[in-house]
């Protein structure tokens, strides 16, 4: 054997449990993300009153599939003035950036994408911002107005609201101790009167949670928070002169961020890939959710099918009501089948973690097709006078709280609800400064309105 | 020597530092200037320090093609000036050449007119507020806005079988008797259309992102409107309780009880609220329209070949939008020697680079939203 195949030789054998992972994260996330993107339009349209995509597949199933197609066939447009290198290579960061943080996560408790580094959330934290730079190079490169008002929006909003995620971030890694992202699951599992919860980091740092949640949308560009990419305004922003795929690559990273930021949340103060209340012994029948649920849903595929106007959309109803029921018959084989109960942790886990980030970005949605934007002084004003100086005290909120329990023996909940009082007094005292403020810079020309007047 | 150049920059650009200021190029091809409107912005980061508007992309020379048409011939172009309100652009001239006629539609067609301009009214409210409230980034109110107004649509295609250039009137009365049904329908829709408002309101009204938006954007002093000549919503935002209804009733608006909504401040919230009332006062005046319809014939007495008399007319009427003036000549032929009409939103663009001074770029698509312009109104 020669030293080149043996060293290839090594380096699989070495290797290959993270390069699986690494061809599974990029085959697969795209296609989630597609599908993202279709339950989006599902949303929006049934909030909106109307139907959405129904054209390809039933109910537009396939749509994300089609989509992908044309955009692939789409000509590669590169503008004349444009920087070509950086425009080319602008979109690639953004999008493996979001595919390289995903590595560190884990999606239940054998289900670790790469592997479980010690520097954990720090590594996905760091390395999601990465994305922020194809977004400037690319609003840079792109040689028009348009395009760096948006990169320069996404900038001053990244600075502004990565501060205040991380400050929010620091809470849940000081009530687990460590940045290990299995550690800080299992944190809120174990209960040890000592150090550690029993319960969801949520219930111990609600206001934590919160500013994460804002933060996140911030990062990820969604509205109310979308100011980089307004289309109303710049038209698309820092992707004005983006199209077909390179289009699309951007669009990857977006989503593909925002599965990230939920898995983040979801790992820091929704319990991860654990049940609701894994201590409480007699919720033990949420263990057969994911069963019940997957039965639940293709019993209502076979209920819709009947209704389908066309035979093909009749039959593809039937093979979804088939997929569930063999979904729900993987999650209850261990009942059956008791040698594979080994399997157990690692299905529901996976179902878990799966459902909470779902819905975490089910809230993102909701909160786009509800809101309004923002305009940019006033999300600079958010972030900077509101939210940054709470998450400051909220910080130290939680560490009094911690150090009030271990030191001076004060039971945690009273000790957690004294210091969650006080940061929402201090929240209180923000806004109303705020208000002030805001009113404060037009005094002269505030009047009430009044419909009948005059 | 750099300090001079410096200080001119300034002085010249009255940019931050002595930056050179960005023009920024928005439309005539641009998601929200409401059709091919075409303003440069003159930048200085995001503050706007000057905008110049380029309007005529849609240019058509409607005034000119009235002189080459008969009386009736031309009533169906009118339609297509403010394609969001037809039925007012056609109530509007066909009152102008009853005037120069000098005959006066029957009370039938006056109420039915009335009915219709209303709720025509209703509608084009509730497309400037769909895409005012998306171009702030709420995107759900406009799916509303067009459900409710598919309603009115489904109305005006029963009655006189077009949904946008309806052609619904003719000179001397109506062209077409009411449907069976008629008075239901607009019932029907009167008393749907109190509950969808409120989801307007729950949406937008008390959402504090969307008064930080829009509450001190794009202030106008009523002493500006009046002397810009802006009318409409825009006057009575900035105060000034005048609404030709009331002024100088036409069609059959003096049968009917109604308030003018006023604002305090003019601003793009008062805008938004006056127009919000008006339309609630429109389904008040057309449930008041259908209770009473009064019999009679549809049409009054003018002839099959519209020969007015030599001589001048004006007329003005309270479009959604503005006051819509029509200015008609007439030589004693059947087609009028001059035709000039005052369109209401080419009127109220002029107050746009008054409010937009000083503001932000997001403002701008806010106050491009709010002074609710239609280009094809504007350029005609």
């Amino acid at each position: 054997m020669n030293p080149t195949t043996a060293a290839i030789l090594h380096f699989l054998q070495t290797w290959w449990v993270e390069l699986v992972c690494g061809v599974v994260i990029v085959a697969v996330v795209p296609l989630i993300a597609g599908y993202i993107v279709l339950m989006e339009r599902k949303l929006m349209a049934d909030m909106q009153a109307r139907l959405g995509p129904m054209r390809v597949g039933p109910h537009g199933l396939l749509q994300p599939i089609a989509d992908a197609v044309k955009l692939l066939i789409k000509e590669d447009i590169v503008p004349a003035d444009a920087d070509a290198l950086i425009f080319w290579f602008a979109p690639v960061i953004s999008m493996v950036a979001a595919l390289t943080s995903m590595g560190a996560l884990a999606f239940g408790p054998t289900f670790q994408v790469a592997r479980d580094i010690n520097i954990g959330i720090l590594f996905v934290l760091g390395v999601s911002s990465l994305g922020f730079l194809g977004i400037i190079l690319g609003g840079w490169a792109s040689n028009s107005h348009y395009s760096i008002i948006g990169a320069i929006r996404s900038t001053a909003q990244l600075v502004s609201y990565e501060t205040a995620g991380g400050l929010a971030v620091i809470s849940a890694l000081l009530l687990s101790g460590t940045l290990r992202i299995r550690a800080i699951v299992e944190a809120q599992q174990n209960y040890n009167p000592q150090q550690h919860s029993g319960v969801w980091f949520i219930f111990l740092a609600p206001v934590s949670f919160f500013i994460y949640l804002v933060a996140s949308i911030a990062e990820t560009n969604r509205a109310p928070f979308d100011l980089p990419e307004a289309e109303s305004e710049l038209v698309a922003g820092y992707m004005t002169e983006y199209s077909g795929f390179r289009w699309a690559l951007y669009f990857l990273g977006e989503y593909a961020n925002m599965i990230v930021v939920g898995a983040v949340a979801t790992t820091l103060f929704l319990g991860g890939w654990l049940r609701p209340f894994p201590n409480v012994h007699w919720l033990n029948w949420l263990d057969f959710l994911p069963v019940l649920l997957m039965a639940l849903v293709g019993v209502y595929c076979i209920y819709r099918a009947g209704k389908q106007p066309v035979p093909v959309q009749t039959w593809f109803m039937w093979a979804v009501a088939l997929g569930c029921f063999a979904v729900a018959a993987i999650f209850a084989a261990p009942w059956i089948f008791a040698p594979l109960k080994f399997i157990v942790p690692g299905l529901n886990g996976a179902f878990w973690f799966l459902l909470k980030v779902t819905a975490y970005i089910y809230v993102f949605m909701w909160l786009r097709f509800t809101l309004p934007r923002y305009r940019f002084d006033q999300l600079m004003h958010l972030g900077w006078y509101i939210l940054i100086p709470l998450a400051i005290v909220n910080v130290f909120a939680v560490g009094v709280a911690i150090v009030l329990e271990s030191e001076f023996g004060w039971n945690r909940w009273l000790a957690l609800i004294v210091t969650t009082a006080f940061t929402l007094a201090v929240a209180a005292i923000l806004v109303n400064l705020h208000d002030k403020r805001t009113a404060g810079a037009s005094t002269a020309t505030t009047a009430t309105t009044d419909s009948y007047a005059g | 020597m750099a300090d001079t150049v410096q200080e001119d920059a300034t002085q010249k650009n009255g940019t931050l530092l002595g930056a050179d200021e960005l023009v920024l190029n928005m439309g005539p091809q641009h998601p929200s200037t409401h059709g091919v409107l075409r303003v440069k912005l003159k930048l200085d980061g995001e503050r706007v320090r000057g905008t110049e508007c380029v309007i005529g992309y849609l240019h058509r020379g409607v005034e000119k093609i009235a002189e080459h048409r008969t009386y009736q011939q031309f009533a169906p172009y009118v339609d297509r000036m403010d394609y969001i309100a037809a039925v007012s652009n056609g109530l509007g001239y066909c009152e102008a050449v009853e005037k120069l006629l000098n005959v006066e539609a029957p009370l039938r067609a006056r109420v039915i007119r009335t009915i219709l301009t209303e709720l025509q009214r209703i509608a084009s409210h509730l497309i400037w507020l769909g895409t005012h409230a998306l171009d702030i980034g709420a995107l759900t109110p406009l799916f509303y806005c067009l459900r409710e107004r598919e309603e009115i649509l489904k109305i005006f295609e029963k009655y006189c079988g077009a949904r946008l250039t309806t052609h619904a009137f003719r000179i001397g009365g109506l062209q077409y008797e009411a449907y069976d049904g008629f008075e239901k329908d607009v019932e029907r829709f009167c008393k749907d259309f109190e509950r969808r408002i409120k989801e307007y309101v729950d949406l937008l009204t008390g959402n504090s992102i969307w008064i930080g938006r829009t509450r001190n954007i794009g202030m106008i002093s009523a002493a500006d409107c009046i002397a810009i000549g802006a009318s409409g919503p825009i006057l009575r935002a900035s105060g000034v309780k005048w609404d030709l209804r009331k002024a100088q009733p036409y069609a059959a608006y003096d049968r009917y009880k109604f308030e003018i909504p006023v604002g305090a401040n003019g601003d793009t919230y008062d805008r938004y609220m006056v127009r919000m009332e008006e339309m609630r006062q429109s389904r008040l005046i057309c449930l008041q329209a259908i209770e009473n319809i009064p019999e009679g014939p549809i049409l009054g007495k003018v002839g099959k070949v519209l020969k007015p008399p030599a001589g001048e007319i004006y007329h003005s009427i309270e479009a959604p939008k503005g006051i819509l003036g029509y200015y008609i000549v007439s030589d004693g032929t059947i087609q009028p020697y001059r035709v000039r009409i005052r369109p209401p939103s080419f009127v109220n663009l002029q107050a746009f680079d008054k409010m937009v001074r000083g503001h932000l770029v997001a403002d701008v698509v806010a106050i491009i939203g709010t002074l609710d312009i239609v280009l094809g109104e504007v350029d005609r």
